[in-house]
């Protein structure tokens, strides 16, 4: 029970997340979260505007669903399957974040720099979320899928198309945090 | 009930991800700056796994749940929709701390104000919606 509590180390957690992809594909499915973003888009009446969004919302009802049960999940996992355990991050990381004004990295999941209500309230700490989210849904339907449907799926499946991806998601990720970040912050 | 596995799937596969601190914005920070193998580590085993089961599930010729023989669809050849895109997506996952799988995870966690991360990814989408006739692909 105690490990179950503290958080799970790679080598547990990469070969658990392998029998999620590994299932829906039994289940004749490919697993990909942002797909989902493109269903709530036609399910708010898209379709009226580009056709991209006029498809049969119910062929995606499975991801609607398994998206509300990872919502149970995260509410299983933070309230009943934790210690409180700090995340255990490289004691460097947690200097070069003091640098950039992140006090108290690892303390929550999420930085309360960025999400804490008062940092929202602010039209920085608003207008960094708006677009930061704008850049994942447009980048992602863009690129055609995410970390689930390239970087696990796609990956494991052996497609080019997905090693492009990801190249581009580190190219992306690299710029953000060596030189973006410290600009913001 | 059909849909009853996919809800088990999405409970087991949020619990992973926090459990495993994927959804942390600071694991991500950490990872592009090659701080740690954590993240690596996660990805790297469950694409070597998923690779290694894909394999042998095509191998034994087992059929998938609907009687059909076990098949994932390739994705569509191109350089720049993934090379551009993807520098797009990782910008944002930098930034954001969260990909579209972890969004829906964190609002579980009773991070609510993700939600004006997830409201704005579904612009993104519908703005990519709007100009996909105009973007090179």
């Amino acid at each position: 029970m105690e490990l179950l509590l503290k958080p799970w180390p790679w080598y547990v957690s990469g070969p658990l997340i392998a029998i999620v992809l590994l299932l829906l594909v039994y289940f004749g499915k490919s697993f990909g979260m942002s797909s989902n973003l493109r269903t709530f888009c036609t399910l708010a009446g898209a379709g009226k505007y580009a056709s991209f969004f006029s498809f049969d919302w119910r062929t995606q009802r499975w991801n609607l669903i398994l998206v509300l049960g990872t919502v149970i999940g995260g509410f299983l996992a933070s309230h009943f399957l934790t210690d409180g355990t700090p995340i255990a991050l490289n004691p460097q990381t947690v200097e070069d974040l003091e640098q950039l004004h992140f006090m108290d990295a690892g303390g929550e999941l999420m930085p309360p720099e960025l999400y804490a209500w008062d940092a929202v309230a602010s039209l920085k700490g608003i207008s960094i979320l708006i677009i930061a989210g704008f850049l994942v849904g447009f980048g992602t339907r863009y690129a055609g899928g995410c970390t689930s449907g390239h970087a696990i799926t796609g990956l494991s499946n052996l497609q080019l198309p997905s090693l492009i991806a990801v190249i581009g998601f580190f190219i992306g990720g690299l710029i953000m945090t060596h030189f973006i970040l410290p600009i913001l912050f | 009930m059909k849909l009853m596995k996919f809800l088990l799937v999405g409970i087991f596969f949020g619990i992973v991800l926090v459990k495993s601190e994927a959804v942390s914005w600071y694991r991500i920070f950490e990872m592009f700056k090659f701080q740690s193998f954590h993240m690596y580590g996660i990805i790297g085993s469950a694409v070597v796994l998923g690779m290694l089961g894909l394999f042998l599930l095509r191998k034994s010729g087992l059929k998938n749940i609907t009687g059909d023989p076990i098949s994932l669809a390739s994705k569509e050849k191109g350089v720049t929709r993934y090379l551009v895109g993807g520098t797009i997506f990782g910008l944002g996952w930098a930034l954001a701390g969260a990909c579209p799988g972890p969004m829906y995870i964190l609002v579980g966690t009773g991070l609510f104000t993700i939600v004006i991360v997830i409201l704005a990814a579904m612009l993104g989408t519908f703005a990519y919606g709007l100009l996909r006739n105009k973007l090179p692909h």
